[in-house]
C-alpha cells in the first residue's frame, strides 16, 4: 500500500499516474467531492418541504433541477466511483497482482468522469434521474437536457472500461496459484458487480442516443406523437438500471465481508455462500426490472412474472445478512468506527428489504408506488446500505491510504448522528407514502400528517448534515495531523488475520 | 471455507423461500380480485394533461378538476394523456394508473361512502406536477 500522504508527491505526480492506488485515490478523493456536492442538494431539498408553500427555492423549476441533480449525482458521481476507489485499492492486491491488468484504460475511466460531472451540473436538467419521456423530448429545456444525455453517455462508457478492467484483472491476472474459489469475497464482489454492468449498461447507452435523437426531433422511439412509445423508454431503462442497484449494492456488501469477520476477529462463517450469493444475485438481477412499471398498464401476467422475478432476489440477500450475523456470533467483536457503520448498514439493508418486498407485491405497490414511500424505501438502500458500507470503509482503508490514524471518537459520533438521521429521515419517509405524499413535488396541500413528517425527515436529513460536516473535519484534519497508524494492525485486532494490503505494490 | 456443517443457513434460506412463496401467492391472488372489473361499470374517461384532470361520463357530460360519482355504482377509469406521462390517483381508494399518451390503461373502484377525497398526479410531468390536484366528490343518491 502507498502512503501518499506520509511520502508526499508533488499532485500532478497523482493525477496523471496509472498505478491503481493513485487512480484509486483520485477516485476517492472525486466520489466525496460529490459526495458533498450532492448531500448539499439533498439538504435544500429537505429545507424546502419542511413546510407547505415556497420556503428556500423560489419556483418549482429550480426545485425540480436540484432533486434530478440530486439523484444523478449521488447514484453516477459518489456511489458508482466511491466503490471504484476501493476496488482500485484493493483488487490488484488480492489478487496478488502488480496493477490493474489495463492501467491507461483505469486511468482513461477515472479522467471520463470529471467531464461527465461537469456536463450534468453545467447543465443543471429537469427531468429527473429517470429523464422521462416524453416529458423529456418534448417539454425539458435545453440544452440542459442535452448536457445531461451526453454527460450520462461519458459516465456510461467509464463504467464500461472500468467494468472490463476488473474483469480481467481478477480473471486473467490473478496469482497462478491461487484458485477462483481462494479470491477474497471483495474481489468477487466486483467480478459480480463488473460483469452486470457489462451486460446492462448497453442497453441504456443505445436508449440515451435513441432520447437524443428523439429530442432533436430526427425519430420518435418515444414520442407517441411520431408513433412512438414511452413505455419502450421504461424497459430500457429499467433492464439497465435495476441491475445497476446491485451493481451498487454489491461492493457494499463485499467490503462488509472485509470489515465484518476482522473486527469479529473470527473468518467468515461460509465465503462459499458469499460466493453462492453473489453469483445468484448477479443473475436474478435481471429477472426484476418491469417491477418498477406495475402502474404503467401492464397485463396480470406480466405483473407477476415481474412480482416473482423481484422475490427471487430475497434468498440470496438475505444468504448475505445471515452470513454476516453467523459471523459475528460468538466473536471477540471490537466496536471501532468500521464495524459500526458496517453493522448499521446491514440492519438498515435488511429494513430496506423488507420494504422491497411489500413494494414487489402487486397490490400493495399501487398504495406505495410513486409515493414517498419509494423514495424512502430506496434511500435506506443508497444511503443506509451502500453509502453506510462505503464510509465504514473509507474508515477502514483511511490508515492504509494515508498513514494516519482518524479520531475515533468523532467517527463514533458521526456514525451515531447519521444512523438516528437516517432512520428519522427515510423511515418517516415512509410512513409518509402510506399517507399519499407523491415523490417529486415541490410544494404540499398543509395536510397535518404531511408536515409532521416532512418536518421529522428534514430535522433528520440535518442531522445527517451535521454527521457529514464531522466526517469532512476528520478526514481532513487527521489525514494531516493524525496519530501515525500501526501499518501491520491500526485497529488493534492483534494482527492474526489476514490484511490483504500486507503486500505492496510499488510503483512501476 | 468451512469445514462446519451449514445446515443452520439452508433452514433460514428455506424459511425465506417458504415466506416469498406465501407473500407471492397472496398478492396474486389478491390482484386478481381487485383486477377483475364488474361488468356493470360505469365508463368514465380521465385525460390528463399538463396540469389538470378532465373527466367524461358515460351520458357525455365533462368535468374538470372535479369528479362527481355516486355511492352502490362501480366505476371504470379509462385513463389517457394528451402531452407526457401522469399518473392518476385517488390515494383514499388505491386508485393508482398511469395516464401514458398513446395507450388507455383502465383501473376501476366502487365508492361505499358519501364523502370528499383528494385527486393528485404520481408521475412527475413537468413545472406545476406538484400542483396537478382534483377533488372526488362521493354522493349518496338516496340522500
Amino acid at each position: 500500500m502507498v502512503l501518499e500522504l506520509q511520502k508526499p508527491r508533488p499532485v500532478w505526480q497523482i493525477m496523471f499516474s496509472t498505478h491503481h492506488t493513485d487512480v484509486g485515490l483520485l477516485y476517492l478523493i472525486m466520489s466525496i467531492a460529490f459526495l458533498f456536492m450532492g448531500g448539499a442538494l439533498a439538504l435544500l431539498i429537505r429545507a424546502e418541504l419542511f413546510l407547505p408553500g415556497s420556503q428556500l427555492i423560489a419556483d418549482a423549476m429550480t426545485f425540480n433541477r436540484i432533486f434530478t441533480v440530486h439523484g444523478t449525482t449521488l447514484i453516477f458521481l459518489f456511489l458508482l466511483p466511491s466503490a471504484s476507489a476501493v476496488g482500485n485499492y484493493f483488487v490488484p492486491i488480492m489478487v496478488r497482482y502488480k496493477d490493474m491488468a489495463y492501467p491507461k484504460l483505469n486511468a482513461i475511466a477515472f479522467w471520463m468522469i470529471p467531464p461527465g460531472g461537469a456536463l450534468i451540473w453545467l447543465g443543471f436538467a429537469d427531468f429527473t434521474w429517470y429523464a422521462t419521456p416524453p416529458y423529456s423530448i418534448i417539454s425539458a429545456p435545453g440544452p440542459a437536457a442535452d448536457m445531461w444525455i451526453f454527460g450520462l453517455k461519458i459516465l456510461g462508457i467509464s463504467s464500461v472500461l472500468g467494468a472490463i478492467n476488473f474483469v480481467v484483472t481478477i480473471l486473467k491476472c490473478k496469482h497462478p496459484d491461487m484458485s477462483i474459489g481462494q479470491v477474497p469475497l471483495l474481489a468477487w464482489a466486483f467480478l459480480s458487480s463488473s460483469l452486470i454492468v457489462l451486460v446492462a449498461i448497453p442497453t441504456f447507452a443505445a436508449a440515451l442516443l435513441m432520447l437524443l435523437t428523439d429530442r432533436l426531433g430526427v425519430t420518435g422511439f418515444f414520442n407517441p406523437a411520431m408513433g412512438g412509445d414511452p413505455i419502450a423508454y421504461a424497459h430500457l431503462f429499467w433492464f439497465t438500471f435495476h441491475p445497476e442497484v446491485y451493481v451498487l449494492v454489491i461492493p457494499a456488501i463485499g467490503m462488509m465481508y472485509e470489515i465484518i469477520p476482522r473486527f469479529s476477529r473470527k473468518p467468515i462463517y461460509s465465503k462459499s455462500s458469499g460466493i453462492f450469493a453473489f453469483v445468484l444475485l448477479s443473475i436474478v438481477s435481471f429477472s426484476s426490472w418491469a417491477h418498477h412499471m406495475y402502474a404503467t398498464g401492464m397485463s396480470f401476467t406480466e405483473k407477476t412474472v415481474f412480482m416473482l422475478g423481484t422475490l427471487a432476489a430475497v434468498p440470496a440477500s438475505g444468504m448475505h445478512v445471515f452470513n454476516f450475523v453467523a459471523t459475528m456470533w460468538n466473536g471477540r467483536i471490537k466496536f471501532l468506527t468500521p464495524m459500526m457503520w458496517a453493522i448499521g448498514g446491514i440492519a438498515l439493508f435488511f429494513s430496506a428489504g423488507a420494504g422491497g418486498v411489500a413494494n414487489a407485491a402487486m397490490p400493495l405497490d399501487f398504495t406505495t408506488h410513486d409515493t414517498y414511500w419509494v423514495v424512502g424505501h430506496f434511500h435506506l438502500f443508497v444511503m443506509g446500505t451502500i453509502a453506510f458500507g462505503t464510509i465504514g470503509f473509507i474508515y477502514y482503508m483511511f490508515p492504509y491510504v494515508t498513514g494516519r490514524m482518524y479520531n475515533e471518537t468523532m467517527g463514533k459520533v458521526h456514525f451515531i448522528l447519521s444512523f438516528v438521521g437516517t432512520i428519522l429521515v427515510f423511515f418517516t419517509q415512509h410512513v409518509l407514502g402510506l399517507y399519499g405524499m407523491p415523490r417529486r413535488i415541490f410544494d404540499y396541500p398543509a395536510i397535518p400528517e404531511w408536515i409532521a413528517m416532512n418536518q421529522i425527515a428534514t430535522v433528520g436529513a440535518m442531522i445527517i448534515g451535521v454527521s457529514m460536516i464531522i466526517f469532512l473535519i476528520n478526514l481532513i484534519h487527521s489525514s494531516a495531523k493524525g496519530k501515525p497508524a500501526d501499518i501491520h494492525d491500526p485497529f488493534g485486532l492483534g494482527g492474526k488475520y489476514y490484511y490483504p494490503f500486507e503486500s505492496k505494490n510499488p510503483h512501476h | 471455507m468451512g469445514h462446519h456443517s451449514n445446515w443452520p443457513e439452508w433452514i433460514y434460506v428455506g424459511v425465506i423461500i417458504a415466506l416469498m412463496v406465501w407473500v407471492g401467492a397472496e398478492a396474486w391472488n389478491v390482484e386478481r380480485l381487485v383486477e377483475h372489473v364488474p361488468s356493470d361499470a360505469e365508463v368514465i374517461i380521465v385525460t390528463g394533461q399538463q396540469w389538470f384532470w378532465t373527466f367524461e361520463h358515460e351520458d357525455g357530460t365533462k368535468e374538470v378538476g372535479t369528479l362527481h360519482v355516486e355511492t352502490g355504482k362501480a366505476y371504470k377509469f379509462e385513463i389517457v394523456s394528451t402531452d407526457v406521462n401522469h399518473s392518476f390517483n385517488i390515494h383514499d381508494y388505491v386508485v393508482l394508473m398511469d395516464a401514458v399518451p398513446g395507450r388507455v390503461n383502465t383501473v376501476w373502484f366502487a365508492p361505499d361512502k358519501a364523502g370528499e377525497h383528494d385527486i393528485q398526479c404520481r408521475e412527475y410531468c413537468g413545472l406545476i406536477h406538484y400542483n396537478m390536484r382534483g377533488k372526488l366528490v362521493v354522493e349518496d343518491p338516496t340522500t
